[in-house]
């Protein structure tokens, strides 16, 4: 039972994080109508960064604080210098010229870094267990529960509640009305590449801890989050949120008790063999059933 | 009189709160131009789009030579007959002039899971689609590229490619959206000399061509049919007039 | 019906003689001396019928697969999988590849193309990601180690796969199979509905075609072309990985088609030539054109990261040179033929 809740809890924060990244690509979907694959390399970025500055300042809140900031520039550094003349044009053009980037990105890493890879330690208070109504959790991933879920009521206000998040969700349903409200749209666009960096960001740094730093860590979690968005509905932020805790979940849960599931009903060596293919199969499963019954994802753009 | 080639009964569909055909019927005999006129937002294009078939309908029934096809998909009705030209062009751009034609050919002429001869060199294909290019005034552009021609050829091969296919009925959503005087006079010519052979369904905005070429004229507003009759009896029509050609100016704009 | 010759312009002549001189490679690395050439320009010819097979649904379709390198894996694995069973017979091994590429297509394929846009492009990819993890999590069969393969396909006595020149005979004789294939396959009744549905897919549905039969047909016809250059690699590497089919795998075979050109059935080859060696040599220009500036070692510990280069020149490509290398031959044919004109 302990186990199960432990479980329930790390599949919650494993879902948030990749909220955490879908939320930035799902928005620049809806909003620049762009396929970002090097969203993994903002993600990878924000973890590198992390764990240098960390190692500079002695401070794991510090180093967590100024590479997101950095994650922030470089993001927008990168709308000014590539995104922009992506906008308008076809999704190939897209896939292609972030390919590129994320080429480009891996080695700038490589070179800078070494292939090594980093690790990032963390502070003696966070590593202790933590002990909620009699049971105890890691205190880390507590945090990234917490942070993820604020970062999320943030998202929401932003969204749903200031005059940008007017512009944004108008945005990405009618881009031409916001040019013509006269809006600075470069400037807009600009901020929100940066957020969705940001959040990117974010996200790597705060997995950094558990995973080592590594050339390519932004990848196989990039798969998830476009598995994520495509259940969720591209361009619907509420869709990536739910999305993203089914994923999370399912993964998680799926993981741990589906050998034993298989078990019951195969052989203990049929079913050693197949779970852990199995189990990763699950998600894909699940994204071509929701595409079955609702071919445009949970929740397409526009009932955000 | 034969029962009509193509029939209307009670049709109705709604997006939202939004009452696009409200209970809608129309019979159509073999061999009539009929015109389907309304202001802007009377529900034309929806009600076109329900004949042929991209959206359906939320009740009622259409019976096309005594079928129904009311659940049929759009390239079921192709089959059956009804072929329809766009009042956006929609057309394969980066194509020749002469592909967009045989392709519409194609879709009528046996099935396309051919992979080895050349469909280029297909009399069967090709043939039909320079006769049609060559009666809508296309056959020297033939071989350019569909995004080289202009405006008014688009359409004109929006007309070719409709009429390519031999269909029993044409069903044409403005075949003169965009067209200056003079090309419009010349697609009146062309729809004048092609209804000798065709029962048609138009949908026009242009009040001139409608009643030089209509037999028979329906009046659709917030998607309820007016009136119907012959274009004096429209034109005398009190209702017709109060509720649409005080708006006429309009629509010509 | 008659057959028709393409004709005779700029671009088609460097192709035909870009074909010939495949033909002759060996011929080159016998006399030369150059193993490395044949060992490099076999996998060139392999890779160029998996790029060809993907220009069919990408560049003829226009539908945007980002998982196109699963069968790469799908048709490596079933050669690995069988020989690891002990059956090395190719007439057993190949077939077996080719269906299961065909049936991973077709059921795939049914379900990616309900979807549009962006929707297909991840669908695509997610499955292609989700067969890596398969594969990755059998032990049996080497999981993320790989299989090694110790036996070639075997045909006949008189065909022997191990020899490095029969075998590139081989691979050549298939991709101009595939490429006579598919010139006939774009220009037949199949090919013309195709080219509609990437120009217009709702206007094909209005003119009477049920456009995803034939855009599913065409999905799993790729398929197994490519699953067939799976195999080709599985037998060339002796080795197969779940690497084979990992996502960037499916983003190379991309950049080949977009860098050749997706306009032509044989654009891809180039791009395949132009990528891969590319990938060589470009380690060699970073070198040489550093010397001068930073020193000989510098440019030497410079040139191992020649992906910093690869990557912005992709963007480049995207951004200013759309046609790829094919658009490229047909801008400098019509210069030539407008000054032959004046």
């Amino acid at each position: 039972m302990t186990l199960f809740i432990e479980q329930c809890l790390n599949g919650l924060q494993f879902g948030l994080l990749l909220f955490m990244l879908a939320a930035g690509l799902t928005l620049v979907f809806g909003i620049m109508d762009l396929v970002n694959l090097a969203h993994g390399s903002l993600y990878m970025m924000g973890a590198y960064f992390a764990a240098t500055f960390t190692a500079l300042t002695g401070s794991f809140i510090a180093g967590a604080v100024v590479g997101l900031a950095a994650t922030l520039v470089v993001g927008m550094a990168v709308e000014v210098i590539a995104m922009r003349r992506l906008y308008g044009r076809d999704h190939l053009d897209h896939v292609l010229g972030t390919f590129g980037l994320i080429l480009f990105f891996n080695e700038l890493v490589r070179i800078i870094w070494g292939p090594a890879g980093l690790s990032l330690p963390l502070p003696g208070w966070l590593q202790q267990p933590l002990s909620i109504f009699g049971f105890q959790y890691s205190a880390y991933r507590f945090s990234i529960i917490v942070v993820s879920l604020a970062v999320a009521a943030g998202l929401y206000l932003l969204v749903m509640r200031t005059r940008t998040g007017m512009l944004i969700r108008a945005g990405a349903s009618n881009r031409e009305m916001v040019g013509a409200l006269g809006v600075n749209i470069k400037l807009l666009y600009t901020l929100v590449f940066g957020l969705g960096a940001a959040l990117a960001g974010l996200a790597g740094l705060m997995n950094a801890p558990i995973l080592t730093v590594q050339i390519g860590m932004g990848e196989n979690i990039l798969i998830l989050a476009f598995v994520i968005t495509v259940i969720g509905g591209i361009g619907s932020i509420r869709g990536a949120l739910v999305a993203a805790l089914f994923v999370g979940f399912i993964d998680t849960l799926g993981r741990s008790y589906f050998p034993d599931i298989l078990r019951e009903m195969l052989s203990p060596t049929a079913a050693s063999t197949l779970a852990p293919a199995l189990s990763s199969m699950l998600i894909y499963l699940l994204m071509a059933i929701v595409l079955i019954v609702k071919p445009e994802g949970l929740f397409s753009a526009g009932q955000r | 009189m034969s029962a009509p080639l193509l029939q209307v009964e009670n049709l109705a569909k709604r997006f939202g709160g939004i009452v696009a055909t409200d209970n809608v019927s129309l019979a159509i005999p073999q061999g009539e131009l009929h015109a389907l006129i309304g202001p802007n937002g009377a529900g034309k294009t929806t009600l076109i789009a329900q004949l042929s078939g991209s959206i359906f309908a939320d009740a009622g029934r259409i019976t096309f030579d005594g079928q129904e096809i009311t659940r049929l998909s759009m390239p079921k009705r192709s089959h059956f007959g009804l072929a329809r030209s766009f009042q956006i062009t929609s057309l394969f751009l980066d194509m020749s002039v002469i592909d967009n034609v045989a392709l519409a050919v194609q879709a009528h002429a046996g099935h396309s899971f051919s992979f080895w001869s050349d469909a280029r060199s297909e009399v069967a294909l090709r043939q039909p689609a320079r006769e049609a290019l060559a009666r809508v005034g296309l056959a020297a552009s033939a071989d350019k590229i569909t995004a080289e021609l202009s405006h008014g050829e688009h359409r004109l091969l929006e007309l070719a490619m409709a009429l390519a296919v031999k269909p029993r009925m044409l069903l044409l959503d403005e075949p003169m959206a965009g067209l200056g005087p003079e090309e419009s006079a010349r697609m009146v010519e062309m729809l004048r000399d092609i209804k000798r052979g065709y029962t048609i369904l138009l949908v026009e905005h242009d009040m001139e061509a409608v009643f030089a070429l209509a037999d028979r004229i329906t009046v659709l507003v917030y998607g309820r049919v007016i009136a119907t009759g012959m274009p004096n009896d429209i034109r005398a029509n009190a209702q017709v007039r109060e509720a649409y050609l005080g708006d006429a100016e309009v629509a010509h704009g | 019906m008659p057959f028709r010759l393409p004709p005779l312009t700029l671009r088609n002549v460097v192709v035909a003689l870009v074909l010939i001189a495949l033909a002759l490679l060996p011929v080159y690395s016998q006399l030369a001396g150059d193993r490395f050439a044949l060992t490099l320009f076999t996998r060139i010819v392999i890779l160029a019928l998996s790029a060809l097979s993907l220009n069919l649904i990408l560049g003829f379709g226009g539908m945007m697969s980002f998982g196109h390198a699963v069968y790469l894996g799908i048709g490596g694995y079933a050669v690995g999988m069988l020989a690891k069973e002990g059956i090395y017979s190719g007439f057993i091994q190949w077939p077996v590849a080719i269906l299961a590429s065909a049936l991973f297509a077709l059921v795939t394929g049914a379900l990616s193309l309900r979807t549009r846009g962006v929707y297909f492009i991840m669908i695509t990819l997610a499955f292609a990601q989700m067969a890596y993890y398969i594969v990755s999590g059998i032990a049996r069969y080497g999981g993320d180690d790989g299989l090694t393969i110790y036996k070639r396909s075997q045909f006949f006595e008189a065909l022997n796969l191990s020899s490095k020149t029969q075998f590139y005979y081989v691979c050549l004789v298939i991709l101009y199979l595939a490429i006579y294939f598919l010139y006939r396959l774009v220009n037949s009744r199949f090919g013309m509905v195709l080219q509609g549905t990437r120009s217009n897919d709702a206007r094909m549905r209005a003119i009477g075609f049920s456009t995803y039969r034939y855009k599913l047909t065409a999905f799993v016809i790729a398929g197994v072309l490519c699953g067939i250059s799976g195999i080709l690699l599985a037998n060339q590497g002796d080795f197969v990985s779940p690497s084979m089919m990992y996502w960037t795998r499916s983003g190379d075979l991309i950049i080949m088609v977009v860098l050749g050109g997706m306009g032509t059935v044989a654009g891809p080859v180039m791009g395949a030539i132009a990528f891969l060696v590319l990938e060589e040599i470009l380690p060699i220009l970073i070198k040489l054109g550093g010397v001068p500036f930073v020193g000989a070692s510098a440019a030497a510990r410079a040139s191992e990261y020649w992906m910093i280069v690869m990557g912005p020149l992709l963007l480049l490509v995207v951004l200013f040179a759309r046609g790829g290398i094919d658009g490229l031959l047909n801008l400098i044919g019509d210069k030539f033929k407008q000054r032959g004109r004046s």
